[in-house]
């Protein structure tokens, strides 16, 4: 890999995803193909050569044409207000990656494939869900979704229509704050109970990605560990925005 | 080549509260300590937990929980930086300073690599580590280190990446080859240091 320079991408298209989140649709000429898991980071440059940098999970599948970046927007942000209410098509974006060697999923590293995501989180697992589809692989794969209510669910009706035609593939919703009427689903935080009804038993040597706000991450990585699950096989990234080493 | 690149529409929220000059580039100041891991935490009990300085030296050394505890500690205030551009200022640690852990091993090689609990691995070069420059961390803000932080103990290598202060570390090897850990071996740069904003391969 040679040095990873930065470069101005077209945004092409944004899209919200929820009241809070939007997925930005960018054009990179020069783009290395990335591997889903991974991360970019993207620098703001003000008119006084003031700049600021963050990283952002990749959303899109290696083998789409555009790149995804889904962005949600911290109530005391400096980037992320940036990127989701003024950014609009046109505009353009600096950035470079691919970057992270570690948080990320091929076909080739198998499974069976457990993906627990808190909110925000679930976009580098989003990108494997996508290159699973991409590459028709049956990989049997589990998502476990965490989010506050059905409202902020970001890619629900993706997440709806992809398991109607794989049925290696399940998504499994919890609502922690607040539910619909009729909701029939999981309503509270993720603990041992719902890993036990939903996570592949640790026999099957599986492999799991969680990603999420920190609280949620710690605890599901010691409750899968004491399910049996090999920790060398939990993967684990605190917040979509952060990705990588401290 | 987009040194003219202006992001239209972005005027930026300087961190006022941090003196721009202890800053590195690309960074931005955190009130909070996030807390970045790549696998689940270890928890190993003190009465299992020992700390080993070995590999190229004249004599290997071990300490128990409770011999490691009691040798000559130091109190360090510190600014550190993420790669993933967050910075937390005066951070205040308190742990042993790793020239009095080398001084009765008498390392042989250049290089080290730091062994923790979980598996994770980091290489420095001896320079970067000796001098002054890099502790095993005990204690964070007058209280005991939380493993989530890297308790029992973490290496503290403050001016390079944070990266490098390896949580749960166990182990110093001394090795006369340098041995690209966890991270750099991942994409990201074998040194690392945030003044020359040396965050991947190629940086």
């Amino acid at each position: 890999m040679g040095r990873l320079t930065w470069q101005l991408a077209d945004v092409v298209d944004s899209v919200a995803e929820t009241a809070h989140v939007k997925s930005l649709i960018l054009s990179v000429s020069n783009w290395e193909r990335h591997r889903s898991g991974q991360h970019v980071d993207v620098r703001l440059t003000a008119e006084d050569g003031y700049q600021a940098q963050r990283s952002y999970s990749i959303a899109s599948a290696p083998e789409e044409p555009l790149l995804m970046l889904t962005v949600e927007r911290l109530p005391d942000g400096e980037v992320s207000p940036y990127l989701v209410d003024e950014l609009r098509p046109g505009d353009k974006l600096e950035l470079r990656g691919p970057i992270g060697g570690y948080f990320t999923w091929t076909a080739d590293d198998g499974g069976p494939l457990l993906l627990v995501a808190g909110g925000s989180g679930v976009v580098p697992l989003m990108a494997m869900i996508r290159h699973r589809a991409a590459i028709h692989t049956q990989v049997p794969t589990r998502l476990l979704f965490s989010s506050r209510t059905f409202d902020d669910i970001i890619y629900r009706q993706e997440l709806e229509r992809l398991p109607m035609g794989d049925g290696t593939l399940q998504v499994v919703h919890t609502l922690t704050r607040q539910q619909p009427e009729g909701w029939k689903g999981l309503r509270r935080r993720i603990d041992r109970q719902i890993l036990e009804g939903v996570a592949w038993p640790a026999a099957d040597t599986p492999l799991a990605f969680i990603c999420g706000p920190t609280r949620m991450v710690e605890s599901v990585a010691t409750l899968l560990a004491g399910l049996g699950y090999d920790p060398a096989r939990i993967k684990t990234e605190r917040f979509g925005p952060t990705g990588g080493p401290s | 080549m987009n040194a003219r690149f202006i992001s239209r529409g972005f005027t930026g929220r300087r961190s006022a509260a941090a003196d721009p000059s202890r800053l590195p580039p690309g960074q931005h100041v955190v009130p909070d300590f996030p807390v970045l891991s790549a696998g689940p935490t270890p928890h190993t009990p003190q009465e299992k937990w020992d700390f080993a300085v070995d590999g190229h030296v004249a004599s290997p050394q071990r300490w128990t929980w409770e011999e490691f505890y009691n040798l000559p500690r130091e109190s360090i205030t510190v600014d550190i930086h993420c790669v993933t551009k967050w910075s937390k200022l005066d951070t205040r640690w308190e742990g042993i300073s790793v020239d009095t852990l080398l001084e009765t091993v008498e390392p042989l090689g250049a290089f080290l690599v730091a062994h923790c609990d979980g598996g994770y691995t980091t290489n420095l070069p001896l320079e970067d580590a000796t001098g002054g420059k890099a502790w095993v961390a005990f204690r964070y803000d007058d209280e005991p280190l939380e493993p989530e932080h890297g308790g029992p103990a973490r290496l503290l290598v403050p001016h390079l990446y944070f990266w490098k202060s390896a949580k749960w570390v166990r182990r110093l090897e001394i090795v006369d080859q340098d041995e690209p850990g966890f991270w750099e071996t991942a994409g990201y740069h074998n040194r690392g240091n945030p003044w020359l904003e040396e965050r991947y391969w190629g940086d």
